[in-house]
């Protein structure tokens, strides 16, 4: 029995939708499962925030849980002027958070392990960077690129690798959280077929299978932890970037 | 939480006076929880790599290819403009790397950088 494990990243189109200048548009599967994202998060949310009683029950809990975990990430790395950027925090979090457990459920697909999709996430928050920088700094917004104490012999070398740096944020920001739900994705998918591939192997093999199996759902659970985790971290380093637009240069 | 479930169970004590005494604590300890949330602005590099070990590694490794990658794609876009292959795409390259080496230093927290400093965002401006 053959299994490919990318099998589980495809695209799929839906229904084409229109065309500019000869690109089709076309709803996917990856836009279906963006659009039952955006529908449980609004659905936990107004559901969470409808009653407001004193002594919240279980949805309103989580409703309140996660407002608090995200603004407590935001006020920690991006200072209290950075609640400013809170719902964007907030919603870019709730959005990865969600693309990633969705994901773990078998047979549904997992929209963050695609690049383009963690790309443009990561260039929205570079964009609003240098742009909310430069709108509040105006050009002292450079000075993030020219250290201080630096020999002014090595200072155009310097602020090249500045530049560098900062410019290849984005890859980093994106590649991080795609490669992580692919790889794990992945990981899942290969040791799933060993199962299946050791249990028609004769009756050894299915007593064999017990240790991949073993590993599925250890595996599982590792995958759930780095489902939470990699939104935090996405959510974290809006927060830090955020923070440099913010107060920039020191 | 429980210690409004506390108190809310307590029907004999629902007098004026206790309820103010009640609405006089509520009041200390969100005033307390402000303060300890301002206090304890800690680095955010402290914060984000005591995550996990695995987390860590990748996020260390994710930025030192960022770098090399973007100065690679740097030059090699600079070469095809100005066409001046080779060396655009050699000197971007090697300072793509320095740049990625800057951001995982960085990101580790081994130095306080420019743009991710240990010190409390609070003390930050100038």
């Amino acid at each position: 029995m053959q299994i490919n494990p990318i099998e589980q990243f495809e695209i799929h189109n839906l229904k084409p939708l229109f065309s500019i200048g000869g690109h089709e548009f076309d709803f996917t599967n990856s836009a279906v499962l963006m659009l039952i994202i955006v529908a449980l998060v609004s659905l936990l949310l107004i559901g969470g925030t409808a009653r407001r009683a004193v002594i919240p029950g279980r949805l309103q809990s989580i409703a309140e849980l996660s407002y608090e975990f995200v603004a407590n990430t935001v006020q920690s790395s991006a200072g209290a002027e950075g609640m400013k950027f809170f719902p964007f925090v907030f919603t870019l979090f709730m959005f990865v958070l969600f693309a990633n457990i969705i994901g773990l459920i078998p047979y549904s697909f997992t929209v963050t392990s695609q690049l383009i999709v963690t790309a443009a996430l990561a260039l929205l928050v570079f964009f609003i960077v240098v742009g909310y920088g430069f709108y509040r700094n105006g050009l002292h917004f450079l000075n993030l690129f020219v250290p201080k104490g630096v020999p002014k012999a090595i200072l155009p070398a310097i602020v090249l690798i500045e530049i560098l740096s900062f410019v290849s944020r984005p890859v980093s920001h994106s590649v991080r959280l795609f490669a992580n739900m692919l790889a794990g994705h992945i990981t899942l998918q290969v040791f799933a077929g060993f199962i299946i591939m050791l249990a028609g192997a004769g009756i050894l093999g299915f007593f064999g299978a017990v240790l991949p199996f073993i590993m599925v759902v250890l595996l599982s659970a590792l995958e759930l932890l780095v489902a939470f985790l990699q939104a935090y971290v996405f959510a974290i380093l809006t927060c830090i970037y955020l923070n440099d637009a913010i107060h920039p240069g020191h | 939480m429980s210690d409004a479930r506390e108190n809310g169970d307590r029907g004999k004590e629902r007098t004026d006076e206790a309820l103010s005494a009640r609405l006089q604590r509520l009041n200390e300890g969100l005033g307390q929880i402000h303060k300890s949330g301002r206090s304890s602005e800690s680095s955010e590099a402290e914060r984000a790599t005591t995550a996990s070990g695995y987390a860590r590694g990748f996020r260390l490794s994710s930025e030192l290819v960022a770098g090399v990658v973007v100065g690679a794609g740097l030059g090699w876009l600079i070469d095809r403009v100005f066409g001046t292959t080779p060396w655009g795409l050699m000197i971007f390259l090697l300072l793509g790397f320095a740049a990625g080496v800057l951001n995982v230093m960085r990101s580790a927290g081994v130095i306080a950088g420019n743009a991710i400093d240990a010190r409390p965002p609070g003390n930050r401006k100038q």
